[in-house]
């Protein structure tokens, strides 16, 4: 059977240049870059190199860039690390109610520490409200963390605009990017961002490479104790294949990014124009406009998600959904309750990610089956019955 | 999510989908908020169970209990389908992951809620004696299964 892949938010196929160029770190040049001799010194060189391929898409300086093991550690890193450096000037955080379990979980990890987070609503298509934001802002705030683009309905926040707001008021603003690196461009100048996430295997890189961005002279705490690695902020022998990995694989996500964008969008647009053709009762999630070009996240009433990805997967379809059936909590996803889901279209959601290896064709054959699948879950289902008879609008 | 070849089987082709008209008994339990409703449809000929039919809005898990659930109680009389436990149901499809157990649970509640509402339609047992039969649970909040 042939098998579709449209779950590219959760993570990506590793290209094969990337992975080309990795393996002669494993088995040739295997030296730690931390030693003298010239073993140690070639992969010295080429973690060095990663970091200005990272830097440079980025518009930073090599030095602001921090190699990890991933965005949730980036996003560990940088929130913990600043708060515990900065408490002295305040212990209040600014965040979203939108943001990846990375940032939310560190949060409330932070509150039982003694600081105060705001977590920030968001409008019908999850937009950070903005009103909300800034009156939140008090003497005591010392760190903003917003989410660059959603991961499940991929809306991309007004991050220029909080950037400024943080800058003017001196408050220190970290945004996870994990979804938005390799899908458009940023310029941590131009945006006025202090810190930033990134995660190689979202761009077509390995899992386990990550990436973060501190702006030079913000000051924040070691996080993993040990030796000097990384100028002396997470110690541990480089990763020396993911770091190399990282850096090839960003290189080639933004060597024609324009063109990367108008792929996934086309997919997009098609996907969701034959989706509400052909299926009664559904409802998009998330910004039209102010959208990830890959995302595609639909609710399809009176089905659960769980069903619907099960039927899916004997296609040979993978998609994710925002169901608490799929996520091993009795809530469905907190992004889909905080953009004002009922619970039962929140149950229904499917994300679909597109991505550079997918095609026309594949987006036919999705719709074909959604067609099929959808149908035979909502004549098994209760609320699709009461629905016809009436008793529900 | 790690599905016995059963279980997959159920949601993949599952037994006895659909409706009655004019059931003798319906039993609906569960609700879109826990994302899991199950309505139950029996068909009840002297004391015995002819047909059972269901509706299900739920994950696979919710599903494949549903039609497992109307195979084992057809033909059999109200006494042993009230006898059913979950722990036979989850059996019955060579078990279930830990987090879908409360499926199960919801399968045995339909089948009690459905046969109390052939009960109510009977109209000889009061409502305190159907609860008793029936080991009906209290409706009045929403929990979710656990």
């Amino acid at each position: 059977m042939k098998s579709i892949y449209v779950d590219n938010a959760a993570t990506t196929k590793v290209d094969e240049e990337v992975l080309t160029e990795m393996i002669p770190y494993f088995s040739e040049n295997y030296g730690n870059p931390s030693s003298i001799y010239s073993l140690g010194k070639e992969n010295k060189k080429a973690v060095e190199l990663a970091r200005e391929q990272v830097a440079k898409v980025l518009n930073a300086n090599p030095e602001e860039i921090y190699f990890t093991s991933g965005g949730s550690e980036s996003d560990n890193m940088a929130l913990k690390g600043i708060a515990f450096a900065n408490k002295h000037r305040g212990n209040h955080i600014i965040t979203s109610k939108i943001e990846h379990p990375a940032i939310l979980d560190t949060c409330k990890f932070l509150e039982k520490q003694g600081f105060e987070v705001s977590y920030i609503d968001v409008d019908e298509n999850g937009i950070l409200k903005l009103d909300d934001f800034k009156k939140e802002i008090k003497d005591t705030t010392i760190l903003i963390s917003i989410i660059f683009a959603n991961n499940e309905i991929g809306t991309i926040e007004p991050i220029k605009e909080i950037g400024k707001i943080a800058r003017e008021n001196k408050i220190i603003f970290h945004t996870d990017a994990v979804q938005a690196i390799g899908n458009m461009n940023i310029d941590v100048q131009e945006l006025n961002i202090d810190s930033l996430s990134l995660s190689a295997h979202k761009f077509h890189g390995p899992k386990g490479s990550g990436a973060l961005y501190v702006r030079k002279g913000i000051k924040f705490e070691k996080f993993i104790n040990g030796g000097h690695q990384e100028k002396n902020k997470r110690a541990g022998t480089e990763n020396v294949a993911g770091i190399v990995g990282l850096g090839k694989a960003i290189e080639i996500a933004y060597k024609d990014i324009e063109k990367h964008n108008e792929h996934l969008l086309s997919l997009r647009n098609y996907y969701f124009e034959e989706v509400l053709a052909k299926i009664p009762y559904i409802k998009i999630n998330g910004d039209l406009k102010n959208r990830l070009p890959g995302n595609a996240n639909v609710s399809f009433r009176f089905i659960e998600g769980e069903g619907l990805l099960l039927n899916l997967d004997l296609k040979g379809i993978y998609a994710s959904s925002g169901s608490a059936c799929t996520s091993g909590s009795l809530d469905p996803s907190h992004v889909l309750l905080a953009i004002g889901l009922t619970h039962e279209i929140a149950h229904g959601s499917l994300r679909v990610t597109f991505g550079k290896y997918n095609s026309k064709d594949e987006v036919d054959f999705i719709i074909d089956s959604l067609v099929e699948i959808v149908d035979k879950l909502r004549n098994m289902s209760p609320l699709y019955e009461d629905f016809l008879e009436g008793e529900i609008k | 999510m790690n599905y016995s070849e059963k279980v997959i089987d159920h949601y993949t082709n599952p037994r006895n989908v659909g409706n009655i008209k004019n059931a003798s008994a319906v039993g609906e339990v569960g609700n879109a908020i826990c994302g899991d409703i199950m309505k139950m449809y029996l068909e009840i000929e002297n004391n015995i169970i002819k047909d059972a039919k269901f509706k299900t809005f739920g994950c696979g898990a919710a599903i494949a209990t549903s039609s497992i659930a109307t195979e084992m109680i057809k033909g059999k009389t109200i006494e042993e389908a009230l006898a059913l436990t979950n722990k036979e149901v989850v059996n019955a499809l060579d078990g279930l992951p830990a987090i879908k157990l409360h499926c199960s649970v919801l399968a045995e509640e339909a089948i009690h809620e459905a046969i109390a509402d052939y009960y109510r339609k009977d109209g000889k047992m009061s409502e305190e004696e159907i609860i008793k039969k029936c080991n009906l649970k209290a409706e009045n909040f929403i929990h979710c299964h656990e």
